[in-house]
């Protein structure tokens, strides 16, 4: 059997590959992307501990997340469509008409 | 699972308001699209009979679904206040809606969703129900943000406050990961429970303080503390202000609900080290909003700062967290500043939305010059206003601020306070500003009179004095709500 801390370690790299592509990219359709990374890094951190911890709820609690994460896809998405029919791009520094 | 563990009966109000938001939806069909004030007015009607429900349950203390909710005084405080807060949005709404040309039914019902979500969050016993609702009350948010599509601000309200969101949520569920990997369970109870024995070895304290970090980091957006306050100005200005004014004050309330359910039971074991990390919030979020909010010309950028800023002042409650004789304390004064800033910044709102015009006019200082001479009301309301979130007599703000920063001065951390103080000091500097363009300044301001708007103000106003003359009423009820926690 793989050792769980492999499973950590690979969640981490891909959780902080998550977070860096939100700070870094400009694009919002690839920062929505690197969200969703973030999110399944924490579902595979999840399942791993679940199956070591011999314990369910880490995996019914992947299913929340699964669900909740998909209710979000569809309300983002609307907000890109939407953005992009006004401005004709979805370059978050071109979407930029708050300052102060 | 038994009938007996599920109790249902725990969360009736919440199931009684996801009905009546579904069965909104439904009947919104059939209202013409000329007179949607009848879905605003059943979506108040409703949220006043979960009140009345939620008030019935005073006094239980019991568990719900297995143990994943929970019902105590302090959830039964914190969801009054959240009820009494939709009214207040949805009061503040009626006249907006309609005169900006965004009276669409789901408008209604979206804020009744997310209120339920954030009394879930109240309620929430299990990091699992954490997650949910906080995303039950964040989706809402995110479409009512960008409500007022196709204006451009509105829709990059939305879209930053929906990546922002989602990248904290992120945070959030990583560090339920860790906390589960680390404890076992995802249970408030049971985690402190497992943490509670020493040297038992099971558990990896590591893991645990890295986990209720990054659920500090995710809950730290929620709220708008600084460092995490960057989406807070653009997203409550860009938002339609009757928006701003539910998500300013619900979001924050709820937001810290949580914060304090989760790190109050089930973390206290990690408080030694998490202490500094709140201290270090608290005194950054006072300095940073203050000062920053002393810069700004539009009210709505001026009251995103400064909600970012009370917020820093509402976090100084969490400091003593982990000393038992002081934490009942502060904590209750925390929910007192709660009820305060709600109250007062609904109020704020309310005034900014009757000079606020449909072409996007009306929201820079300037003006309000003049306000005092054309609506000697309002004006003197947001007078009150500000006085009250400056925290100068006589004002429900400085009641708050006195029982917050005795709490705690008693826990030990007077360097915090005196920080909370010099703060104050510079805050007085840009909300008297309003003052004085208001009463000093020549100038033909325009504003509407909504009789819910207004009812709204003078209700708030009153509130504002009122309850500062006898505090010790709410004070008691927040004292007794947290009673139970520790």
């Amino acid at each position: 059997m793989v050792p769980i801390n492999y499973y950590i370690v690979l969640s981490a790299i891909l959780f902080t590959i998550g977070a860096l592509g939100v700070l870094v990219r400009r694009n919002a359709l690839i920062i929505f992307m690197s969200i969703e990374l973030m999110l399944n890094a924490a579902n595979l951190a999840m399942v791993a501990f679940s199956s070591v911890l011999q314990s369910f709820s880490g995996q019914i609690f992947v299913f929340f997340v699964i669900a909740v994460a998909a209710a979000e896809v569809a309300v983002g998405l609307a907000l890109i469509v939407e953005i992009f029919k006004s401005k004709r791009s979805i370059d978050v520094d071109q979407i930029s008409s708050l300052k102060g | 699972m038994t009938q007996a563990d599920l109790n249902l009966t725990t969360i009736f109000p919440l199931i009684f308001l996801t009905v009546w938001a579904c069965t909104l939806l439904l009947i919104d069909l059939s209202i013409p699209g000329r007179r949607k004030g009848v879905t605003a007015l059943l979506a108040a009607a409703g949220l006043g009979l979960a009140l009345g429900f939620t008030l019935a349950q005073t006094g239980r203390q019991e568990t719900g679904f297995g143990g994943m909710v929970v019902l105590d005084g302090f959830s039964i405080f914190v969801n009054a206040l959240l009820l009494v807060s939709g009214i207040l949005g949805i009061a503040l709404s009626y006249g907006y809606v309609k005169r900006m040309g965004l009276e669409r039914g789901e408008y209604y019902t979206l804020l009744l969703f997310s209120v339920t979500g954030m009394m879930l969050m109240a309620q929430a016993a299990d990091l699992i129900v954490v997650f949910l609702a906080l995303e039950l009350l964040s989706i809402p948010l995110y479409v009512l943000a960008a409500f007022a599509r196709p204006k451009p601000e509105s829709e990059e309200a939305g879209l930053k406050y929906f990546l922002l969101g989602a990248f904290a949520t992120g945070f959030v569920v990583y560090g339920t990961a860790l906390v589960f990997g680390a404890t076992g369970s995802t249970n408030l109870i049971a985690i402190v429970n497992k943490v509670g024995i020493p040297s038992d070895g099971t558990v990896n304290l590591l893991l645990l303080a890295l986990g209720s970090a990054l659920i500090l980091v995710g809950l730290g957006f929620k709220v708008a503390v600084v460092p995490f306050h960057m989406w807070t100005p653009d997203v409550y200005q860009g938002a339609p202000s009757a928006v701003t004014a539910f998500m300013s004050s619900g979001a924050k309330i709820a937001g810290f609900a949580a914060l304090l359910r989760v790190f109050a039971t089930a973390f206290p074991a990690i408080a030694a080290d998490m202490t500094g990390v709140f201290w270090a919030l608290a005194a950054l979020t006072m300095v940073l909003g203050n000062l920053i909010a002393i810069a700004q010309t539009n009210i709505k950028r001026l009251l995103a700062y400064s909600s970012i800023a009370h917020a820093g002042y509402i976090l100084m409650a969490f400091v003593p967290y982990g000393n038992p004789e002081v934490a009942p304390v502060s904590i209750a004064a925390g929910l007192f500043y709660l009820v305060a800033y709600a109250i007062t910044n609904f109020g704020a709102w309310g005034v900014v939305i009757a000079l606020e015009r449909e072409t996007g006019k009306g929201l820079e200082l300037n003006d309000y010059a003049g306000l005092a001479r054309k609506q000697p009301l309002h004006a003197a309301a947001m007078a009150i206003f500000m006085l009250s979130l400056i925290g100068l007599p006589p004002t429900i703000g400085l009641v708050g601020k006195f029982y917050l920063f005795r709490a705690v001065i008693a826990g030990g951390f007077t360097g915090l306070a005196i920080i909370g103080v010099l703060t104050s000091l510079v805050s007085a500097y840009y909300y008297l500003r309003v003052i004085v363009i208001m009463y000093m300044r020549e100038g033909e301001p325009e504003t509407e009179r909504e009789s819910f708007l207004d009812l709204t103000t003078i209700v708030t106003a009153v509130a504002t004095v009122v309850i500062s003359l006898v505090p010790q009423f709410l004070f008691a009820w927040a004292s007794s709500a947290v009673l139970k926690l520790f």
